[in-house]
This record gives structure tokens, C-alpha cells and sequence, in this order.
């Protein structure tokens, strides 16, 4: 094994460690054993990865086995790593951001009874996370996929006490396991017909399957390539929350919010993103796929971020206005663009880490209120937490020169340029989720930092927030009537470390884009390529900003903000007129378009009737009742009428026995 | 070739050290259970040369022995493994120890006998796994029933003597048959009861779908297969923990065993006519049972459901002729014994306490008992089939092979990804997390050294195949691939 080969086994097995020790080893290490243990892990983490960028930005690209997990029939399946220029970027975005929240969550967790576990648990997550994205195989991401899913659920659930926790978290495994369904089948499919799990024996025979096609109804013969696409895709639908998929993200906010940025918003949900990009040489090979892939992720971008305009709880307007941007990825994978879509993921990691741990700040200014209603007015006693969110906004916002509007306006050209049926549905969803994605960004903004002080009226009324009093309560709700104040460096450090690539990560695009960063990580077919149209167009940073102002986006998003600040700051008592007005449009929004409680009724109530329905019916009444008993009382009725002989009297006895003599004797000597 | 006979003391030592415990009264209970102890380790101990001698090369059997029993019908003791029975035997040997730690303090009354009943329960069940010879086989099948119909008769709960009985008859009636189909089989073989000349043997079509069908009775009750598991439920619901474990992780594999040692290689032609048949009934166990499961509100009855749902994916392998799918459902065999054997004895510990089985009863056990929901969770998570446990692996393959032998067996079976996640996380949720329910609860006692010792081992067995199943599935390729071939020639 060379020394790189070892840094690529350090990658994954540091975090592991920490988290195994501060897993296991808590109690005996301490609370500050295990933080120190586990950022240690992930600090060897991210500067092994650092070195790993630098080796494969000098060319050098591994694919290779680090041992053989099973063999069945001729397969073998391995765990393996392939790490190229696709997989690097990964791992850095990855390791970085998890960095920063393990730094952010000693501060964040301070008061928790369960600190050491909390620890553990995201030193694992970001185990898993690099197993899936490190992987060269299916088997391996899958394992990765399965292993982030899992984290996930621990942390959703982490006060598992609240009974909106374990609801919400419940929630998001069945739900992503309603996308494992279909990734499975996908993953079954390659293996039935490329013989291998291997990414790179796959893609090397995916041009000569192009043209197979598969009969999964009798008549009515389908691509192979597209049914295997879309079944992987469904895969990235529930990991990376696309609708109809998308109902569990939302929830997931019950857990702390340092791993709403690390989880729920810069890593996992991405790894939908980042699987369909790994698999671009197989999904450049189906335009139905694609046109899929667009019309799925237009409507989450658009309809996502309608839903964060009426929200209050600060970490649930970011909630959907991650579905949103994910959605913004997806659509940039439906047009080919996945070093866009790639793009966008890194910057979104950062920015939206940003608002997250931003929101995270206040929640703990705020003495664990999520309510905005009860802020207001911030700025001047948090000004670290206001600018970094701040400047999280005006990315989310994709305003130039931050790094949302070099990601963002690159996907909405690239859809733009796209011939992919579906990409103008597409375009246009994205266009106007650009004017709420402004609106809802300073809506939050305007809302809890500028405006009215309102968190003094707030000191006895605590109907909303009993839930979340449950799990952590070392706060004490009584002293509500102290000034909110900055919170500490722990905490301020990880939000300025991850505000500075929210505005620089952008300027980037020169090379990312256009410089051929992905090399051969990334497969485009010749006819999708609209990406080498906008290449020939980019002329720099400057000039794209300088364009960017005489754009549609851009005034799109303005406006958005402008219309925030006029409805927030201007006439704050517009809002409210407005959703009486409208209360038709805002009760279909805080609904959130009646998904829930449809699922709730008709999936988890079907399941449990027909389950109950056919444990009474079948089981009890039919198979028991009918046929087990049924037979247990024909044995017992014959055997009363047998009984009847044995009457125990003797002459009875004779009686017959007589006659059966006679009858021998008769049958016996009577055939002459 | 070992000239030690391996197999029969795998098969003995249990046997004798159960009939040794049986002459002390409870006054020595102590004793015995230190006795019974050794007697399993024991057992275990002798079972590991055979892993480590075994040659992974060949498919023939090993660690043959071979002597006369009744001559005169040329009945043998003729014992012999292949990399299809091996697992098996390790695997009983394994459990049989942690079923004695289980009943260490749960078992007050009546110990010797208890005990006595899972060492001879041992034995007797790696006699099934080595038998060659087909009576020999049928008399091990059969004994096996009279120590666990003891089992759930004297220590079970309330029900006990009904789902005792209700157990006894279901799969007695079940392998009446089976001894028909061997007499007939010796009948045709000129005089012999040899397994392996069985496989060999023509067969005409018709006797052979007749065979099937009367083998097809003895073993589909057993695994149990819809819609012959009613008895399963009750059984588990009235079986103490160490009952239910053994039963859920041994002897429901008897009659997936029974598939792959005389349906597939005896009558192949009829398994293929009839594979259809098997599929179905395999992918009703997975879909109609798990959501049955979901609807159960008794932890017990849930597991059982679960396991004929597991089980389901072990015929569905079976039947789709392909190394994916045979390996798969093999691996599964395996893993359901340490995974349906954990969540059996992980009810056990809150029964001890709490003396209900009913999940309503139960609710943020977690707050009192952190390190067994921590290793429950791990046992829950496997018995959804999660990835690097031992639970994903054999599905995993299961599945794959179907959607290779037919997309929509797949898409079927695949369901359980769905439905085992909902009703063992359902469980999970309403039994182990939220805040404490009530007093009972409150009161409850962290799991001591030895109940975590015995979830300690199957956790680290579960995990261990999970990540690196293959010491596991090399030992079977040779049989597996050589049953897979046997499987393509026609016996007609």
C-alpha cells in the first residue's frame, strides 16, 4: 500500500474512531474527551482529504479494492475507493463543514445530557458520508446511503423524548426507505445486466446497452437505461427530499440544530446529487431519465419555497428553502449541468451551514425559542451571528458577489440553454422560485434581526414551544427578560470560517466550470452539451457579475428581497392583512399542500387497516379459525361419533363382533 | 480426511451432558446451570474444528462416518457436512450457549430440566444438519419436536398447553408424509435410505410432484411458509425467551434445510414446474406477513410475524435457481439465527422485568435502560435489513437475484425494506424511546454483565457478517454451485 493509499483509508476510519471511542468510551472520556476525540478524528479527516485534493488536482486518480466483502457466483462485490476529481470535491465540502459543526456543537450542546453521544454520533455520520461518496462500487454506496440514513434517524430522534422527534424521525426512515426501494431495484437491474457493481465496468458498457430495451409490461418494451436511471433517481429522490419525496426534511428540524446544518442541509440530503452526477455516464444515455429528473426537481424548487414564506420557525423557513435549493440541484442534473449542479451543492453546503448554525445562534440567544415571531430586532445584540447570516441570505438569495448567485445563475443558464424535454417547465419553475428564494431569505432576516423587539413581550407565554422545552430544559424558560446576547466564540468562529467560502466559494466558477475541473469524473454527451456554450460565454468573474445585473435572476431576486423589506420593515402590518386575504393560498401553504396528512391517512392508516385487516381475516378467521380448528373440531366430531361404540357394554361388543363374522365369513367363503 | 469423528460428538457431548443435568433436582441448580454451561461450550468447541478443517474446494460431503445401524433395512449412521450444513451446525452450537446464559436467572424452577431439554434440543438438531442417512435424518427431525414441546409446556406462559400442543401437531401431521415420500424413495433406489444415491436417482414426473408436495407438507410448516405458520405465533407468544430463540433461530431452519437436501436435488424437475408455486407463496410471507406485523401489538407475536417474513426470503432464494438467490437465502438462514434469536431475547429482558409481552405497556424504556435500547437499536436496525449488519446481507442478495430472475419478484420481495423498517421501527419507537410511560417502567433495571454478554456476542456476530460475510458464504460456493448445476440436469 503506498502512502497515498494509507491517507485514503485515514480519510474514513479517523472520524470512525472518534466516533467509536467517544461512542463507547463516553462515560469513562468525558464530556470533553469526547469532543476533543472526535474533532481530532475529523481534523485528520479534512487535512487528509486537503492532501488528497492536492494529489488528484496533480492528476493522480485512484481506483481500486481495499478488500473483498463477498463473493456470490462469479461477482465478486468489494469495498473499495475510486477517488477522482468528483469524489475529492466531496470529501473536502464534507469534511469541512463537519468540522465546523463539531466545533460549533460545543458550544451548541453545552447544557446536553447526552454531549458524548452527540458527538459520537456525527464523527459516525461523517464515516458514513465519506464511505458513500469515497465509494468505486454499488454495494458501497448503498452501504454509505443506508449508513448516513441511519445516523440520520439517531439525530432526528436525538431527544427522544419529544414525542415530535420520534415521530419526525420515524417519518424520515420510512420515507427514505421508500427511495431505498427504488435504488435497490435500480442496483438489481445493473447487476442483472452489466454482470458487475463495479462504477467503472458499468459505465464502460453503458453505450452498448443504450439501445437495450426491457419488457417489465408484456407489449410495451421500455430503455433499460431509463428504467435503471429512473429507479436510481428515486433513490436520490428521498435521500436528497424531492417531492413527492420531500415530507420527511421538514420534520427532521425536531432534531439539534447542529446537525440540521452538518445533515439535513450541506451534506446528506446532497448525496442524491452527487450519486445521479457519479452516474452521469449512465443517465447522459436516457433523455426520458432526464426529462424526469427536470420536471421532479422544477417542482420542488418552486413549490418548496412557496411553503418557506408563511413559516415562522426559523429553522423551518431554512428547511424549505433547502428542499428549494435542492430542488435548483436536481434541475441543473435533469439539464445535463452536473458540474453546476456539483457547484451549487458546494456552495449551498457553505451558505446554508451558515443560516442554519446562524439560526442555531439565535435559537440559543434566544433561550431555545424557534419562533420569529418572538424575535426581532437582533442585529445590535448579535452582530457576528447577524452579518454571517447575513451574508448567508444574500447567497441564498443568489445575489452577486456572493457565491449562491455564480452557482445559481449558472443552473438557471444551464436549464436555459437545455433541450431536454422538460426543461422549459423547468426553467420556469426555477425562475420564479429565484423571487421567493429573495422574498423568504430577507423575510428571515428582516424578521428576526431588524424590525420590533418583540422577544420582551414574550417572558410568560410559552404555548408553542412546549415541546421543545422537553428534552433540554438546563436553560430555564424564567429568564427570558435578559437581553439576548452574541453567543460565544465556539460558536461565532465556525459561522465566520463558514461565511467567508459563502461569498468566495463562487469566484471559483472560472475553474470549476468552465476550467474542466471534473475531467473525465463527469460524462456529458454531445448532445446535451449547453454547458459549452456558456463556457464560451464566461468570460470571468467580474464580467459574469457585471452581466448578472442585467439579467432576469437577478432582478427576480431583488425584487424578492425588495418586497421583503417593504412588507417587513416598511409596513410590518401588511403581512397580516395579506394572509386574511389570502387565507385560501396561505392554509394550502401551512398545510404544505395537504402531503402529510395524506400520507398520514392513506399510506401509514392503509398499512395499519390492512394489516390488522388481514391478520383478523386471514390469519385469525380463515386460516385458524376455518381450517387449523376447523379440522381440530371434524377430528373431534368423528371421534364422538366413534365414541358412540364404545359404549362399554359387552353384549354390544358381541353383537357386532358376531356380525362381522357373519360378513368375513360371507365375503370370504361366498365368491365361489 | 479427520480420523476424529467430529460430528458425532457435536452431536453427543449436548446429549450426554443434558442427560447428566437431568440427575440433579433443583436443590443443585446452581450446579447445573455451571454444568449445562460447560456442556454447550463444550458442544461449541468440539463444532469449530469442523469450520477449520473444512475444505472449501470441494462440494463432496466431509467429515463423513459412516456404520451400520438396521441392517436389514440397510439403515445407517451415516454422518457427513457440506458447506450447505456446516453453517448450521455452528451456528446451533453457538446459540445453544447463549440460550444457557439466557435462562440463567429467568429459570427458577425445574432448571435441570430446562436445561437438559436445549442440550438434548442440540444434539439433536446438529444430528438433522450431518444426517446422510434419510431415516436417521427423519428420526432427529421428529425427536427434535419432544424437547421444545416440552420447553413451551412446562415453562411457557398462560396459553401454554394449546400453543404446545397446537405446535406439536401442525408439524407432526406435517413430516407424516415426508415419511411416506422416504419409503416410496427407498423403495425406488433398491434399498436405500442413503440421501446422496437419492440425488442421483430418476424419477418420473408424476412421482416426483406427488413427492414434492408430501416433502413440500413436512417442510413448509416447519420454515413456516403461508398458510401454514399459525402455529409460529402462538408458539413464540407462549415459549419462554430461550425457547423462542432456539425456535426462531434453529428449528425453522430445518425446514428450509429440508428444501435444499431433498426437494431441490431430488425432485428438480418438479422444483422447477413448481417454482412458481414456491415464489408466491415465499412473496405473500414477505408482503401479507409484514403487514400483518404491522398491526400486531404484542412484541412477541411481532417478531414471530417478522421471522415468517424473513423466512419468506429464504424459499424466495430457494426457488429463482440462481447463485445470487441460493447463497442469499443461505446467508439468511444464517443471519435471521442471530438476528430473530437477539430480538427474542431482548423481549425476554423487559419481560423478566416488566412480565408483558404488550407494547402498550411499554414506553421510553430507553430513559432507564440506555445500554440495552443501544443494543436493541443495533438488533432492531439488522432485522430491517440495514447495511453492515448481517441482516442486509442475505435480503440484499435475495433481492438482487430476483430482480435478475424477474423484475417484479423483485420489486415484490423489495417491499421489505418498506414494510420490515415500519413495523420493527414502530416498535422500537413506541417500546423503547419517548418519555418514561409509567411506574413499571421507571423502576426498570439497566441490563446486567450477563444478559449484555449474550447481546454483546450476537451484536458482534450481527456486525461481523455485516461487514465481511465472506469467511461465511466461501464455504458454501462449492456446495451451492454444484447444487446450482445438479439443479439444470433433468432426473426425468
Amino acid at each position: 500500500m503506498t502512502s497515498m493509499q494509507q491517507l485514503y483509508l485515514l480519510v474514513p476510519l479517523a472520524p470512525l474512531a472518534g466516533a467509536l471511542i467517544a461512542g463507547l468510551a463516553g462515560r469513562a472520556i468525558g464530556r470533553s474527551g469526547a469532543h476533543w476525540v472526535t474533532i481530532i478524528g475529523v481534523a485528520i479527516a479534512f487535512f487528509a482529504s486537503v492532501v488528497i485534493f492536492i494529489d488528484v488536482m496533480n492528476g493522480n486518480v485512484f481506483n481500486g479494492s481495499v478488500y473483498t466483502w463477498l463473493t456470490s457466483g462469479e461477482t465478486r462485490f468489494e469495498i473499495g475507493f475510486l477517488i477522482d476529481r468528483l469524489t475529492v470535491l466531496m470529501m473536502v465540502v464534507v469534511t469541512f463543514v463537519s468540522l465546523m459543526v463539531h466545533i460549533y456543537t460545543i458550544g451548541y450542546m453545552a447544557d446536553d445530557p447526552g454531549y458524548q453521544r452527540f458527538f459520537s454520533y456525527i464523527a459516525l455520520f461523517t464515516f458514513s458520508m465519506l464511505m458513500l461518496v469515497m465509494s468505486n462500487n454499488f454495494v458501497q454506496l448503498f452501504f454509505g446511503w443506508e449508513a448516513v440514513g441511519l445516523v440520520s434517524y439517531l439525530l432526528i430522534g436525538f431527544w427522544y423524548t419529544r414525542p415530535t422527534a420520534i415521530y419526525a424521525n420515524l417519518k424520515a426512515f420510512l420515507v427514505n426507505r421508500v427511495g431505498d426501494f427504488g435504488f435497490l431495484l435500480g442496483i438489481g437491474l445493473i447487476l442483472a445486466n452489466f454482470g458487475t457493481l463495479d462504477y467503472a465496468s458499468v459505465f464502460a458498457q453503458a453505450p452498448g446497452m443504450a439501445k437495450t430495451s426491457i419488457e417489465l409490461f408484456p407489449g410495451a418494451p421500455w430503455m433499460l437505461l431509463s428504467v435503471i436511471c429512473i429507479c436510481l433517481f428515486i433513490g436520490a429522490m428521498g435521500k436528497s427530499a424531492q417531492f413527492p419525496l420531500h415530507v420527511w426534511l421538514p420534520d427532521s428540524m425536531e432534531g439539534p440544530t447542529p446537525i440540521s446544518a452538518l445533515i439535513h442541509a450541506a451534506t446528506m440530503v446532497t448525496a442524491g446529487i452527487f450519486m445521479v452526477s457519479r452516474m452521469s455516464p449512465l443517465f447522459e444515455l436516457s433523455d426520458a431519465a432526464l426529462s424526469f429528473v427536470l420536471v421532479i426537481g422544477g417542482i420542488t424548487a418552486f413549490f418548496m419555497s412557496l411553503i418557506a414564506v408563511v413559516q415562522y420557525d426559523i429553522k423551518r423557513v431554512i428547511a424549505y428553502s433547502t428542499l428549494s435549493q435542492l430542488g435548483y440541484m436536481t434541475v441543473a442534473l435533469g439539464a445535463s449541468a452536473y458540474s453546476v449542479g456539483m457547484f451549487h451543492l458546494a456552495t449551498h453546503a457553505f451558505f446554508k451551514a451558515v443560516l442554519f448554525l446562524g439560526a442555531g445562534s439565535v435559537i440559543i440567544a434566544m433561550h431555545h425559542e424557534q419562533d420569529m415571531r418572538k424575535m426581532g430586532g437582533l442585529r445590535k445584540y448579535m452582530p457576528i451571528t447577524y452579518l454571517t447570516m447575513l451574508i448567508g441570505a444574500l447567497a441564498n438569495a443568489g445575489l452577486p458577489p456572493f457565491a449562491g448567485f455564480f452557482s445559481k445563475d449558472s443552473i438557471l443558464e444551464a436549464v436555459h440553454l437545455s433541450h431536454t424535454p422538460g426543461a422549459g417547465f423547468a426553467y420556469l419553475m426555477v425562475l420564479l422560485g429565484v423571487f421567493v428564494g429573495g422574498l423568504y431569505s430577507f423575510r428571515l432576516i428582516f424578521y428576526t434581526f431588524h424590525g420590533e423587539e418583540r422577544f420582551r413581550a414574550q417572558a410568560a407565554g410559552h404555548g408553542h414551544d412546549a415541546g421543545h422545552a422537553a428534552g433540554k430544559d438546563e436553560h430555564g424558560h424564567g429568564d427570558h427578560g435578559h437581553e439576548p446576547h452574541e453567543t460565544p466564540a465556539v460558536v461565532t468562529w465556525p459561522l465566520i470560517l463558514l461565511a467567508i467560502p459563502s461569498i468566495a466559494a463562487g469566484w471559483t466558477i472560472g475553474t470549476v466550470l468552465y476550467g474542466g475541473y471534473f475531467g473525465s469524473a463527469i460524462y456529458i454527451s454531445p448532445e446535451h452539451e449547453g454547458l459549452a456554450e456558456m463556457a464560451h460565454e464566461y468570460h470571468g468573474v467580474i464580467t459574469m457579475m457585471l452581466h448578472g445585473l442585467t439579467s432576469l435572476p437577478f432582478w427576480f431576486a431583488l425584487s424578492g428581497a425588495v418586497t421583503a423589506w417593504y412588507l417587513y420593515i416598511v409596513k410590518p402590518e401588511l403581512p397580516g392583512v395579506l394572509r386574511q386575504k389570502l387565507s385560501f393560498l396561505v392554509n394550502i401553504l401551512m398545510e404544505k399542500y395537504g402531503f402529510d396528512r395524506f400520507n398520514d391517512w392513506f399510506f401509514a392508516g392503509g398499512a395499519r387497516a390492512i394489516g390488522g385487516g388481514l391478520w383478523k381475516f386471514g390469519d385469525v378467521t380463515i386460516i385458524d379459525g376455518f381450517m387449523v380448528n376447523g379440522a381440530a373440531r371434524v377430528v373431534g366430531w368423528i371421534s364422538s361419533l366413534v365414541r358412540l361404540f364404545q359404549s362399554g357394554y359387552i353384549y354390544h361388543y358381541a353383537f357386532t363382533m358376531i356380525i362381522g363374522v357373519f360378513v368375513l365369513l360371507t365375503l370370504w367363503f361366498g365368491q365361489a | 480426511m479427520n480420523s476424529t469423528p467430529w460430528l458425532s460428538l457435536t452431536i453427543w457431548i449436548p446429549i450426554l451432558f443434558g442427560l447428566a443435568v437431568l440427575m440433579f433436582s433443583d436443590r443443585h441448580a446452581a450446579l447445573v446451570r455451571k454444568l449445562s454451561l460447560v456442556g454447550a461450550l463444550f458442544g461449541l468447541a468440539v463444532s469449530i474444528p469442523l469450520y477449520v478443517g473444512f475444505n472449501t474446494q470441494t462440494s463432496a460431503m466431509q467429515f463423513v462416518e459412516f456404520s451400520r445401524w438396521i441392517p436389514r433395512f440397510n439403515i445407517n449412521y451415516n454422518l457427513g457436512v457440506d458447506g450447505i450444513s456446516l453453517l448450521f451446525i455452528l451456528l446451533n452450537s453457538f446459540i445453544t450457549v447463549l440460550v444457557v446464559l439466557a435462562g440463567w436467572e429467568s429459570i427458577q424452577k425445574r432448571v435441570a430440566q430446562y436445561m437438559a431439554a436445549f442440550l438434548i434440543m442440540s444434539g439433536l438438531l446438529n444430528g438433522v444438519f450431518a444426517a446422510l442417512d434419510a431415516m436417521l435424518f427423519y428420526v432427529f427431525f421428529e425427536a427434535t419436536l419432544i424437547p421444545m414441546y416440552l420447553v413451551i409446556g412446562v415453562w411457557g406462559g398462560p396459553n401454554r398447553v394449546y400453543a404446545a400442543v397446537k405446535f406439536f401437531l401442525y408439524t407432526l401431521l406435517g413430516s407424516l408424509l415426508m415419511l411416506v415420500a422416504f419409503l416410496y424413495l427407498f423403495d425406488q433406489s433398491g434399498g436405500s435410505f442413503s440421501i446422496l444415491d437419492w440425488h442421483k436417482l430418476p424419477i418420473a414426473m408424476t412421482p416426483q410432484i406427488l413427492l414434492f408436495f408430501a416433502f413440500f407438507l413436512a417442510f413448509a410448516v416447519k420454515v413456516p411458509m403461508w398458510p401454514v405458520h399459525t402455529w409460529l405465533p402462538d408458539a413464540h407468544v407462549e415459549a419462554p425467551t430461550g425457547g423462542s430463540a432456539v425456535l426462531a433461530a434453529i428449528l425453522l431452519k430445518l425446514g428450509a434445510y429440508g428444501f435444499i437436501r431433498f426437494s431441490l436435488p431430488v425432485l428438480p424437475d418438479a422444483s422447477h414446474a413448481l417454482s412458481g408455486f414456491m415464489i408466491a407463496l415465499s412473496l405473500i410471507a414477505v408482503v401479507y406477513i409484514g403487514l400483518v406485523a404491522i398491526a400486531q401489538t404484542d412484541m412477541k407475536k411481532l417478531i414471530a410475524y417478522s421471522s415468517i417474513a424473513h423466512m419468506g426470503f429464504v424459499t424466495l432464494g430457494f426457488f429463482i435457481f440462481n447463485a445470487y438467490g441460493m447463497e442469499g437465502a443461505l446467508v439468511q438462514m444464517v443471519s435471521h439465527g442471530f438476528v430473530s434469536a437477539a430480538m427474542f431475547l431482548c423481549v425476554g429482558v423487559m419481560y423478566d422485568r416488566m412480565h408483558s409481552r404488550n407494547i402498550a405497556d411499554y414506553g421510553g424504556v430507553v430513559n432507564t435502560m440506555p445500554k440495552f435500547a443501544a443494543l436493541m437499536m443495533l438488533f432492531a436496525m439488522a432485522n430491517c435489513g440495514l447495511p453492515a449488519t448481517s441482516g442486509f446481507v442475505g435480503e440484499f442478495m435475495v433481492i438482487l437475484g430476483a430482480v435478475k430472475y424477474n423484475f417484479w419478484i423483485g420489486f415484490l420481495a423489495a417491499t421489505t425494506l418498506i414494510f420490515g423498517a415500519a413495523y420493527t421501527l414502530w416498535m422500537y419507537k413506541r417500546v423503547i424511546f419517548g418519555a418514561v410511560a409509567n411506574d413499571h417502567v421507571a423502576k426498570l433495571k439497566d441490563i446486567g454483565a450477563r444478559e449484555f454478554l449474550v447481546l454483546a456476542l450476537l451484536a458482534l456476530a450481527v456486525l461481523g457478517m455485516g461487514l465481511y460475510p465472506q469467511p461465511f458464504t466461501e464455504v458454501m460456493h462449492a456446495s451451492v454451485n454444484d447444487l446450482l448445476q445438479h439443479l439444470t440436469v433433468s432426473k426425468l
